[in-house]
């Protein structure tokens, strides 16, 4: 009997170790046991062209995830789950890759996402067989134009490991997507929000039973456009097809249009990840759907820089409005036996430089570039932001190629000869421009000179709460100096010239200006692919489609009161007059006779988004007057 | 029927008292163990309720049994302890026939085989059925002998005892076998070994440890012994139930979380809160002064049956339900020994609490033979 109570001491004494002597340290186990502080991730803003209609937004999707810790044997649970639902090789192979990347024990490791209805019901149903299965239903970004606005929005997908590092890792504790490409990423900070937190009672199997504390997440800012999704339709609708690019900008604001890169893909297929073969046939087609040709083709800009070293010639007093030259159909340099080609053959006769812009004569621009020097022409080509990247949102677009002295030096190792001059006054050579910069200097012409950077946003959404503050990211915080020209005049000749090219005799896209109700303003441009050598003749026939010239159409309309500005690229399309300048015609149209825009402000009242914050504006352009040019 | 009216009637009649004391006593029960054993059985469903997820009907089918293994101890009572002494060697040479064929033909799940499914019978364990079959025969053997035993009469009992306990690893069952062995050595220590004896039998015992770790043991049972020394090294996988039963019992605190308030075996992390690890439920709602009052009640039953040993009227009976006693302590010992903490997961449930019918009803028959040996000597005795 001694025995027995000394034998029951023992017992009571192990217990009073345990509840009363560690009693804190075994309470604290027990409640990390059952409580669980979880991340609550934020709803992703939403972005809206300036109409208000949706360009992306937030869908539930179900997908069906596993908690490893939670499974005692993962192959077979896997092939469990095949026998219930579809899974293929690559999904089972990009789970393995999840599963391999470092991550939280606990959390959940999605298998297959986009469930079907009919796979969440038979998931359901066999849930009891699978501890560790969990069918989850979150938001992923959901693009409704899918292809039409892919270039600009860009994309969400899944955080890979380099951008977990990156980011703040407590906002992002709960969240699985991130901005990849476009407006996207570039306002990753402004669109996803403030992660939220709830303590919540979970059981062994870790079910959620209830929540005890919680902070809830703040959303992400919606953020509105200046895009209008029906004008970047018809940017689109006009390319037909063809491989190019169009970039439409409001001069008054900056603000940006349309912004097309043609062909396109679906961005939905990168959210919740893009398989294999369909990205390998986006990647390896010869038509580069995924290139955003607007902001990072680099194109010569052939004789759309026309106006600009035009502009040029008369500031600096090179030439002036009297000045003409006979135009045998080329040039040629002393003490240089190469001859330069005007595009036509048997050249234009007797031209003076409104007449050379208008009939894009490239013998006046060979003259007047040698007249110039690079020096000049680079100055007045830096001032119309060539070489330059100037949006205020847009950072994976490219600066282009504006060559000077400096530049033919440090890349190629040669000095400046007259003939870089000379190729350079026509827009061809060493220069390069993307469609961005293109549309930019046409709208700084538009506008007289005066510069608003282009930009994509037009107003971000006020928080729910007001001190929550987010710092809105931008590339330039003023905007360049204005072209200020020594004759103010010269605008009205420059932009005169640009308006015969629609509307003149002889206008090289007169085609396009033809049967308006109202005026409009334009330069072609054609870019050579290949060089063309000495004593051929070029004849697109017999070129390789994909060695056919690029063809570039740069204007501005209504000519009184330009109200859009567009670079327009069409690339082997051929001569810009024939290939881009009717792509442009149809977006002037949309926009000055079918989209009267009801109200020029900002959209709505919560927005608080500043489009320049270095200037001011002193109201609408004035009318430029009417050049008057007496012909010969 | 109006004379019993009447003399109830009488002042200073004592006729109610009487009459139940007589039933019971017609009945061979033993009052005192039975108000032990109806407290432990209540407060065990009690507690089963709470443990089983407020299940009602685990609630109720435990119920049932209690009501069923309550007829077999009284079925069990009713038999004169020379029955049981007479019947012994056939009994016990029944089950080891029945263990055998257990390692046959027997059924059962996760890798071990313990029930027996004979035709025209319910299906059983015959392990169980040894555990009172092993005392009684080893008891008889002995009662038959000289005591204090002879050595070779030890070895004899021995050699009985550790047939079946063979037989019951084989199946394999760590648990049970060592209540049968703790039965029949009780037996022993009861018949009057000489503490030489006792020595030289610790060391043999200490001497085969190692062997049965090489040789006998499986690698799960090796584990559950590594994981007491060192819960934390698996604590998901063979660790989790000792950690978290412990958690659940040192949470518990002083007076405990209160009932259906235990948020370990509430919410599903104490696992087999309603079978082997039932006392941690107990602890955790309960307290610490719920763990001793429990404690204090086996003590109290353990102390009742030690005292039906000593009164017993012969050898056969003193050592038969010494030793029943003794092995109804090993399992509370056991049981909340390895819920606690103290001593490796072995399969032993808390006599009475745990949720499954064989043990309560081996248990109760048990009970009932303790009775028949109390009260049938005191009929012998007038």
């Amino acid at each position: 009997m001694l025995l027995i109570i000394v034998m029951a001491a023992i017992l009571v004494f192990r217990v009073y170790y345990l509840q009363v002597v560690d009693y804190d340290h075994y309470t604290t186990l027990s409640d990390k046991n059952r409580m669980q502080l979880q991340s609550v991730a934020p709803t992703r803003g939403l972005i809206y062209d300036r109409n208000g209609v949706l360009l992306a937004d937030n869908q539930p999707v179900f997908s069906v995830s596993i908690v490893k810790e939670r499974v005692e044997d993962l192959q077979q649970t896997i092939a469990n789950i095949g026998r219930i639902i579809e899974l293929s090789d690559e999904q089972i192979k990009s789970f393995d890759r999840r599963l391999s990347n470092r991550r939280k024990p606990y959390d959940p490791v999605p298998l297959k996402s986009k469930l079907t209805e009919r796979e969440i019901a038979r998931l359901s149903v066999q849930r009891h067989l699978l501890p560790g299965v969990e069918v989850e239903a979150e938001l992923v970004r959901n693009y409704p134009f899918g292809e039409l606005m892919a270039h600009m929005l860009g994309y969400v997908g899944r955080i890979n490991i380099k951008e977990l590092k990156r980011v703040d890792s407590t906002n992002y504790s709960a969240t699985n997507y991130i901005g990849k490409l476009g407006v996207e990423n570039f306002y990753e900070d402004v669109l996803h929000g403030k992660v939220g937190h709830q303590t919540v009672e979970t059981n062994a199997r870790g079910r959620v039973l209830r929540v005890l504390d919680q902070v809830p997440p703040l959303p992400g800012r919606d953020i509105t456009l200046s895009i209008d999704v029906r004008l970047q339709q018809v940017a689109v609708d006009a390319m037909n097809g063809q491989r190019g690019a169009v970039v439409a900008i409001d001069p008054v604001t900056g603000g940006i249009l349309a912004l097309v890169s043609t062909p396109s893909f679906d961005p939905n297929l990168f959210v919740t990840g893009i398989d294999h073969k369909s990205y390998a046939a986006l990647r390896d087609s010869l038509d580069i759907p995924l290139f955003n040709r607007a902001l990072k083709g680099q194109y010569p800009p052939g004789s759309t820089i026309k106006p600009i070293i035009g502009l040029a010639g008369l500031d600096t007093a090179t030439v002036n409005r009297q000045t003409k030259i006979k135009d045998p159909g080329w040039y040629q340099l002393k003490n240089d036996d190469r001859f330069y080609r005007d595009w036509k053959r048997y050249g234009h006769g007797v031209v003076d430089l409104f007449d050379s812009i208008a009939q894009s004569c490239d013998t006046f621009f060979y003259d007047m570039a040698f007249k110039l020097g690079v020096d000049r022409m680079s100055l007045y080509l830096d001032k119309f932001g060539i070489g330059s990247r100037t949006a205020i949102d847009i950072d994976e677009d490219r600066s282009g190629i504006l060559p000077s002295r400096a530049w033919k030096k440090g890349s190629k190792g040669l000095p400046w000869f007259p003939g870089d001059s000379l190729n350079m006054g026509i827009g061809q050579g060493f220069m390069l421009a993307t469609p961005l910069q293109l549309a930019t200097a046409t709208a700084v012409l538009a506008n007289r000179g005066r510069w608003h950077r282009p930009h994509l946003a037009q107003g971000i959404s006020q928080g729910i709460n007001q001190d929550e503050s987010v710092e809105i990211p931008r590339m330039h915080d003023t905007d360049p100096a204005d072209v200020i020209l020594n004759n103010p005049d010269d605008w009205n000749y420059i932009l005169g010239s640009m308006k015969a090219v629609m509307h003149g005799k002889k206008g090289t896209a007169r085609g396009s200006g033809r049967n308006s109700s109202y005026k409009m303003a334009g330069k072609t441009g054609t870019a050579q692919v290949v060089g063309i050598k000495q004593g051929e003749l070029y004849d697109a026939d017999a070129l390789a489609e994909r060695h056919r010239d690029h063809a570039l159409f740069i204007g501005f309309a209504p000519y009184e009161m330009p109200k859009i500005a567009v670079a327009v690229i069409v690339e082997n399309g051929g001569g810009g007059s024939r290939a881009a300048a009717p792509v442009a015609r149809k977006i002037f149209d949309a926009w000055v006779l079918d989209f009267p825009e009801p109200n020029k402000e900002e959209t709505s009242s919560h927005m608080i988004f500043k489009t320049n914050s270095g200037h001011e504006h002193t109201g609408a352009p004035s009318i430029p007057q009417e050049h008057i040019h007496t012909h010969g | 029927m109006a004379n019993q009216e009447f003399l109830r009637q009488l002042p200073g009649s004592d006729y109610h008292l009487k009459n139940r004391r007589g039933l019971l006593f017609r009945l061979h029960i033993d009052p005192i163990l039975l108000v032990l054993i109806l407290i432990l059985s209540i407060t065990g469903l009690l507690v089963l309720y709470s443990g089983s997820g407020e299940s009602m009907v685990h609630v109720q089918k435990q119920a049932m049994r209690f009501m069923l293994a309550f007829v077999v101890m009284i079925v069990f009572a009713q038999l004169d302890p020379s029955v049981y002494r007479r019947w012994a060697p056939w009994l016990f040479a029944m089950g080891i026939m029945a263990l055998g064929a257990v390692l046959v033909m027997g059924t059962g799940a996760k890798g071990a085989q313990r029930w027996l499914q004979l035709p025209g019978l319910p299906r059983f364990q015959p392990s169980e059925f040894m555990k009172l079959a092993v005392p009684m025969m080893v008891a008889w053997y002995l009662s038959e002998r000289y005591l204090p035993p002879r050595f070779k009469n030890v070895l004899g009992s021995l050699v009985l005892i550790f047939m079946p306990v063979v037989l019951v690893i084989k199946q394999p069952d760590l648990g049970t076998s060592l209540l049968i062995a703790a039965s029949g050595i009780f037996v022993l220590l009861l018949a009057g070994i000489s503490g030489k004896l006792v020595g030289g039998f610790i060391a043999l015992l200490a001497a085969l440890i190692p062997a049965m770790w090489m040789f006998v043991m499986r690698d799960y049972q090796k584990q559950r012994v590594l994981t007491l020394i060192d819960p934390e090294k698996d604590p998901l996988g063979a660790g989790w139930n000792i950690i978290q039963s412990k958690t659940a019992i040192g949470s518990g605190g002083m007076t405990g979380k209160g009932w259906l308030e235990g948020t370990q075996s509430q919410l599903d992390f104490l696992p087999e809160s309603h079978t082997d690890f039932i006392i941690a439920v107990l602890a955790e709602e309960f307290g610490f002064i719920g763990v001793a009052l429990l404690v204090l009640l086996y003590v109290l039953i353990v102390a009742r049956g030690l005292f039906i040993a000593v009164n017993a009227q012969d050898s056969f009976g003193r050592m038969l339900a010494g030793s029943l006693t003794l092995t109804f302590f090993v399992y509370v010992f056991v049981n909340i020994g390895m819920v606690s903490g103290l001593l490796p997961v072995v399969g032993v449930p808390l006599p009475l609490v745990s949720y499954g019918g064989t043990s309560i009803v081996t248990l109760m028959a048990a009970f009932g033979v303790l009775m028949s040996i109390h009260t049938h000597k005191k009929m012998l005795g007038k």
